[in-house]
């Protein structure tokens, strides 16, 4: 397999054309806004839960084939998990994908072909991103641009950035 | 100025591969395949006497200008402003203090607001620009009407890609009190009717601003042909450096302009009572300038104009010509931006491919597109798209790069279909 074949591998063609979990959640869900400015991938990533454990999570956006695939595992990914383990994996994928930790990825191993297309990284990581601000309560659109987003001590039970279901 | 490829055929007297010699980024492989350049509406690459004069200039004649008495001074100085004089005569300048050296359009674009209109204009007035503005041309502006209170309009696009000219007479008005519009379509290609947008516009008294980023290494610009009171463009563009650009005005219209930046240079007398400002062009060049990018750029129009420059757009019509048919080929593939009068630049969008992947498959095969909105933000949401792959021809092009790109494009289709 060629690096090309690498990164768009079947898993990743087939979850950018038939994306898991590709509809809207109504409030009280959690929801944020991803934007990679370099390719105009635009994301919105909601999840819903009690408060510390996900038990779903959805998408919607318009994006190239990484960051709808990327998306759609993650929705896949996350389901089920506490949000610290959530957020824990979004870490290690984003480390895995710069080359700084060992894959142990699951699923999102498939993702690990943009390694060797590093303008590619954030449309990996759009909605990773996207998941952490919506988790954190962010109010602004993440932008790949940007560091990651730091984590507060806000928990997303607390802060009242629902959206609305005509938002 | 757009030839046709009939007319190439009749000419028929370019040596592209020369021309292709006297560039040496061309010749390089990326990521094991000979480099086939098509981004140069982002950014033109450079001929060799460019990147030389560049490199002489800092070997043997550098020091700051208008300065010293010493012989270095002196000989910055006249390179200095002989490259001012080189570019009066590529746009056909009056004169040659009406060129201001700006770091490149933009700049020359924010030149103009702040200085020209910012004073000028309040509630109720409006100033025209149109919905293929690149964003340099949209966001200064609204940086204005923020400021001053004026509102900024656009005039549609046809399907096109066109000036819907009929809604932009519409717009003009008494409260029209400047008009900004593109000469080229960085998006789209397509060759604005500037000099009627002058007449109409300026039947209005509304002066008119013209951003010829794209138009400069395409066609012969002639400013007092066009009538324009504004003309804006890039060195980087049109095969010069990067971080130099030109904003030429009516001397009317800049003598009336107040300085925009303080500093040395644009001063004739400073004191703590006040300073007062040098004359034109310098009352707008604050600080020591990009000499060697003026050195640089006033390379690249030489260079330019030793061209057969007919022949040149007749290549550049052929190139474009036959990528718009190559590229019709393909089942699924929309070209955006069809208007008859068009630079040698092809966006496209595929119905099941991203741009974005478009870009990364090509470069896999060495061919560098441009994928994104091309700070064109507000027209690809009137043709609701968020990203275009778009190739841009040059005059190094040549038809079998475009073969390779259809070839390239043709790979990704068997990787996505
Ligand atoms: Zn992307």
């Amino acid at each position: 397999m060629d690096r090309l074949q690498q990164l768009y591998r079947e898993v990743i063609l087939e979850h950018s054309r038939r994306p898991r979990n590709f509809r809207r959640l109504h409030a009280p869900a959690r929801c944020a806004d991803g934007i990679n400015q370099l390719c105009g991938d635009r994301l919105r990533l909601c999840v819903n839960g009690d408060g510390a454990r996900i038990d779903e999570a959805a998408f919607e956006g318009a994006g190239c084939a990484i960051s709808i695939a990327s998306a759609s595992l993650l929705t896949e990914a996350v389901a089920g998990r506490t949000c610290d383990d959530a957020l824990a994996l979004a870490d290690r994928l984003e480390q895995a994908l710069s080359g700084t930790a060992p894959e142990d990825l699951g699923a999102l191993e498939a993702l690990c072909g943009v390694r060797a297309f590093p303008t590619r990284i954030r449309c990996a990581t759009l909605a990773w991103r996207a998941l952490r601000a919506a988790l954190h309560g962010e109010t602004r659109p993440v932008s790949t641009e940007r560091a990651p987003n730091t984590p507060d001590t806000r928990t997303w039970t607390k802060t009242s950035h629902d959206v609305r279901p005509d938002q | 100025m757009s030839a046709t490829p009939e007319q190439f055929a009749a000419t028929g007297t370019l040596d592209v591969e020369a021309l292709r010699a006297e560039f040496p980024a061309l010749h390089q492989e990326i990521n094991g395949h000979p480099l086939i350049y098509l981004d140069s509406a982002a950014s033109a690459q450079r001929p060799a006497v460019v990147i030389d004069a560049i490199a002489d200039y800092y070997r043997h004649d550098h020091a700051n200008v208008h300065r010293g008495v010493h012989t270095l001074s002196d000989r910055a100085t006249r390179a200095f402003e002989a490259a001012r004089e080189r570019v009066a005569g590529f746009i056909n300048a009056a004169a040659t203090h009406e060129v201001i050296w700006t770091r490149g359009t933009t700049e020359a674009i924010n030149l103009v607001a702040q200085s020209h209109l910012r004073p000028r204009i309040g509630p109720g007035d409006e100033i025209l620009v149109t919905w293929m503005e690149h964003h340099s041309n949209i966001v200064p502006w609204q940086l204005v009407c923020e400021q001053t209170g004026a509102r900024l309009v656009a005039a549609p696009v046809t399907d096109a890609g066109e000036i819907d000219m009929a809604a932009f007479e519409r717009l003009l008005g008494p409260q029209t009190r400047l008009v900004a519009v593109n000469h080229v379509s960085n998006a789209l290609g397509t060759i604005n009717p500037v000099a009627r947008i002058v007449e109409l516009a300026h039947a209005h008294d509304a002066p008119v601003l013209v951003d010829g980023a794209q138009a400069a290494p395409h066609l012969q610009v002639d400013v007092q042909a066009l009538g324009c009171d504004f003309y804006a463009f890039s060195g980087h563009k049109v095969f010069g450096p990067t971080g130099i650009g030109v904003l030429w005005g009516r001397e009317t219209l800049l003598d009336a302009m107040p300085p925009w930046h303080g500093g040395g240079e644009m001063i004739r007398e400073v004191s703590f009572d006040g300073s007062t400002w040098n004359e034109l062009p310098f009352k707008f060049e604050a600080g020591t300038p990009h000499i060697a990018g003026a050195v640089g750029l006033a390379a690249a129009l030489e260079w330019l104009e030793h061209q057969d420059r007919t022949a040149l757009a007749a290549h550049e019509a052929d190139l474009l010509a036959h990528a718009t048919h190559t590229l019709s080929e393909f089942e699924g593939l929309r070209i955006v931006g069809t208007a008859p009068h068009k630079a040698s630049v092809v966006s496209f969008v595929f119905n099941d491919i991203h741009a974005h992947d478009i870009g990364t498959i090509l470069d896999h095969e060495g061919v560098a597109i441009r994928t994104g909105h091309h700070c064109t933000m507000p027209l690809l949401r009137h043709y609701g798209l968020a990203a275009t792959a778009r190739a841009s021809f040059s005059v190094y092009n040549t038809r079998a790069e475009i073969d390779r790109l259809a070839a390239a494009l043709a790979k990704a289709l068997t990787l996505f279909r």
